[in-house]
């Protein structure tokens, strides 16, 4: 994954609660082979409303999602983030997130940003009436700025996970450390065993 | 023996983090792989040990005449795409048509690939079979499917240890299928959560290696991610001149390591659990869990039956989905398809069990019988010895390998409401096509069952 330090952007507000990951992708979407292109199927049955703040030309181009609580319930599937990701989202805020989701952003490289609820409503808040507004999130110091509105929160997440998004490490990229541990096992399993070539 | 295998392929280990461990082979099948490989693709990254991975596809495949082409346009793109990628990053892989192509969980076995004291992981989370040769196997998501292919190591958390004593032996007639179903049935489809189980005992060395995997097989069915069963003499003489099994000078020293896995005499296990093997009888499922079974001759269960309110919650529901009376004798219900294959019961044992029953005898009136072998070895070994014939002069269909009816992911499937018996591990609701009745059993009964038209072992046959 790429390493995330500091993300700036404009937010697409999502004012909905317990919005799970069914909604964010559905099933029929499963069946795909590819792990690109799910942006196409995020929320896509909420997209069919016009209404629909994803059709809203003013919010196009925007980097961050302001959820509702509870956000990215339901099945532990990874498509959920692929799709997120894909849209082209770097960050998600919510005053809650399923644990499953949560955790499969930060394998991912999607910031899950957890803030205070009444921070979390005057945040959706504002960006719903400002499509325009500029939200800058600094990993290393846990912080959101919304410098227009004079506007601050914190978050934190766990020193590895931070590390994890700095250096932009995934879980491959931490094996991979070890990877003379790897080659020095390699050099020392039994000749018996078998191989597939 | 889980412990031991586990300090074997540990590459690394520090305070705080999980334990690093080597991966000595991966099985890939076509369901579960295509976004790993398009992960290792996006990171420019590449599959380190081709050389330790094979890919199968088995799930989607029809069953149906080869010489007809695949009509579901996504299943055909699922198995392009795992030519595709296997061609890419230079793994073998055997699809449809292939001579070694079939069930993931039989084709490992049977190329000899799987052997005493491996980590072997795969896609799926009846891996556990191959713990039957005393390998360390589970089940894995496609994140760490993508872990495996770029790096042939996992990080992991170290499981507790359960063991399940089988003693005394097993009654003519009763097979390893309806020991592991009864074992389910005692210890219950959590039992074995964040346990390596091992199976242990008379009853179980006195089992064959394919009734040892039709018993691992099913472990993800109590809930543990993997069940063992020590090597032996039955294992080594299984192994013994299989195309991927060391041979010469390489055989006696993997001899000797092979044995070494065996848990000490003395070791402590987390848990204990003892069964009497004597006292089982032929089993079948009655409702939409591996663990709600019963005797054969037994009758459908109450509800009141349950002191747990949360298991008479779900006999209720699952008697109302399976359409069925408490109190009804099991042998009174009749079936409209049964299904003998999967990688529970789908080896050369299997379908030579079945053929024994059905030989000189007619399937029921109006039932459709499906024989689905577990692989193309296994299909080429049923014909050589003439089962295909036996089967289709009975009136059932001899088909093609693949997963088929296990999970309805090709053609093969229950209509709503149709009722099966299935040599199959999961009989959970519309498992076997959408709103299908599953009823768990052995081949013996399956095949029994075809015949009568209900549920029945072969001892009910004229
Ligand atoms: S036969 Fe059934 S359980 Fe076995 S691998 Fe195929 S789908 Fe899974």
């Amino acid at each position: 994954m790429k390493p995330v330090t500091v993300i700036t952007g404009r937010a697409i507000p999502l004012n909905r609660s317990d919005v799970d990951t069914d909604q964010i992708i559905p099933s029929d979407w499963l069946k795909r082979v590819e792990r690109t292109g799910f942006g196409a199927g995020l929320f896509s049955e909420w997209r069919d409303d016009r209404d629909f703040v994803l059709n809203d030309e003013r919010f196009q181009g925007a980097s961050i999602l302001v959820a509702g609580p509870n956000f990215g319930t339901g099945s532990s599937r990874e498509h959920a983030v692929w799709a997120l990701m894909d849209y082209g989202f770097e960050a998600v805020i919510s005053s809650r997130f399923a644990d499953i989701f949560f955790s499969n952003c930060t394998k991912q490289g999607l910031l899950p940003v957890t803030i205070a609820p009444e921070k979390a409503s005057a945040l959706l808040e504002a960006v719903t009436a400002d499509p325009s507004l500029e939200i800058t999130i600094d990993v290393a110091r846990g912080t959101i700025e919304v410098p227009a509105i004079g506007m601050s929160a914190t978050f934190t997440l766990e020193p590895f996970t931070t590390e994890r998004f700095l250096n932009g490490w995934d879980d491959i990229g931490l094996t991979l450390r070890n990877e003379k541990d790897l080659t020095n096992f390699e050099g020392e399993r039994p000749a018996y065993l078998p191989t597939t070539a | 023996m889980a412990e031991k295998v586990w300090e074997a392929h540990l590459v690394h280990r520090a305070e705080g983090e999980p334990d690093l461990l080597y991966i000595d082979l991966h099985l890939v099948h076509e369901v579960t792989s295509p976004q790993a490989f398009d992960g290792i693709r996006l990171a420019g990254r590449t599959v380190r040990r081709p050389d330790l991975t094979i890919a199968t596809a088995d799930h989607n495949v029809p069953t149906t005449s080869l010489d007809l082409p695949i009509e579901d346009p996504i299943s055909k793109k699922q198995l392009e795409v795992l030519t595709a990628n296997c061609a890419e990053f230079g793994i073998t892989c055997f699809n449809r048509g292939d001579a070694n192509q079939g069930i993931v969980h039989v084709i490992g076995p049977e190329l000899g690939l799987t052997q005493p004291g491996m980590t072997i992981v795969c896609g799926d989370s009846h891996t556990s079979t191959h713990g039957a040769f005393g390998a360390l196997a589970f089940g894995i998501g496609t994140s760490e499917v993508e872990h495996v292919l770029a790096t042939q190591s996992l990080p992991l958390t170290k499981p507790k240890t359960m063991a399940i004593t089988v003693t005394g032996s097993l009654q003519p007639g009763v097979t390893a299928k309806d020991l592991v179903l009864a074992i389910i049935g005692e210890i219950g489809t959590g039992g074995g959560m964040g346990y390596v189980l091992e199976y242990r005992g008379e009853a179980i060395e006195a089992l064959s290696m394919e009734g040892r995997m039709t018993v691992c097989n099913m472990s993800i069915e109590a809930g543990a991610r993997a069940g063992m069963i020590a090597p032996d003499d039955v294992t080594i003489a299984y192994l013994e001149g299989k195309e991927h099994a060391p041979k010469g000078e390489a055989l006696a020293d993997a001899k000797a390591a092979w044995l070494a896995y065996r848990t000490d005499e003395g070791a402590t296990f987390d848990r204990e659990v003892f069964i009497d093997a004597s006292a089982i009888s032929p089993q079948v499922s009655w409702g939409t869990n591996p663990a709600q079974v019963a005797p054969l001759s037994s009758t459908v269960p109450s509800p009141d039956d349950f002191a747990d309110p949360a298991e008479r919650e779900a006999a209720i529901r699952a008697l109302q989905y399976m359409d069925l009376v408490p109190g009804t004798p099991l042998k009174d219900i009749r079936v409209e398809t049964v299904f003998i294959g999967s990688c529970t019961n789908s080896r050369i044992e299997d379908l030579r069990l079945a053929a024994s029953i059905f030989e000189g005898r007619k399937v029921a009136e109006g039932l459709r019988v499906l024989i689905v072998p577990g692989s193309h070895r296994v299909k080429a070994q049923a014909q050589a010895e003439g089962l295909d014939v036996i089967f289709t002069a009975a009136g059932a269909e001899w088909r093609e390998p693949g997963c088929s009816m296990c999970l309805a992911m090709n053609p093969d499937k229950l209509a709503p409401g149709e009722r099966s018996a299935s040599t199959s591990n999961r009989n959970f609701e519309g498992r076997q096509g959408r709103g299908g009745r599953t009823h768990l059993v052995s081949p013996a009964v399956a095949a029994a069952t075809a015949i009568a038209g209900h549920l029945a072992s072969p001892g009910d046959l004229s």
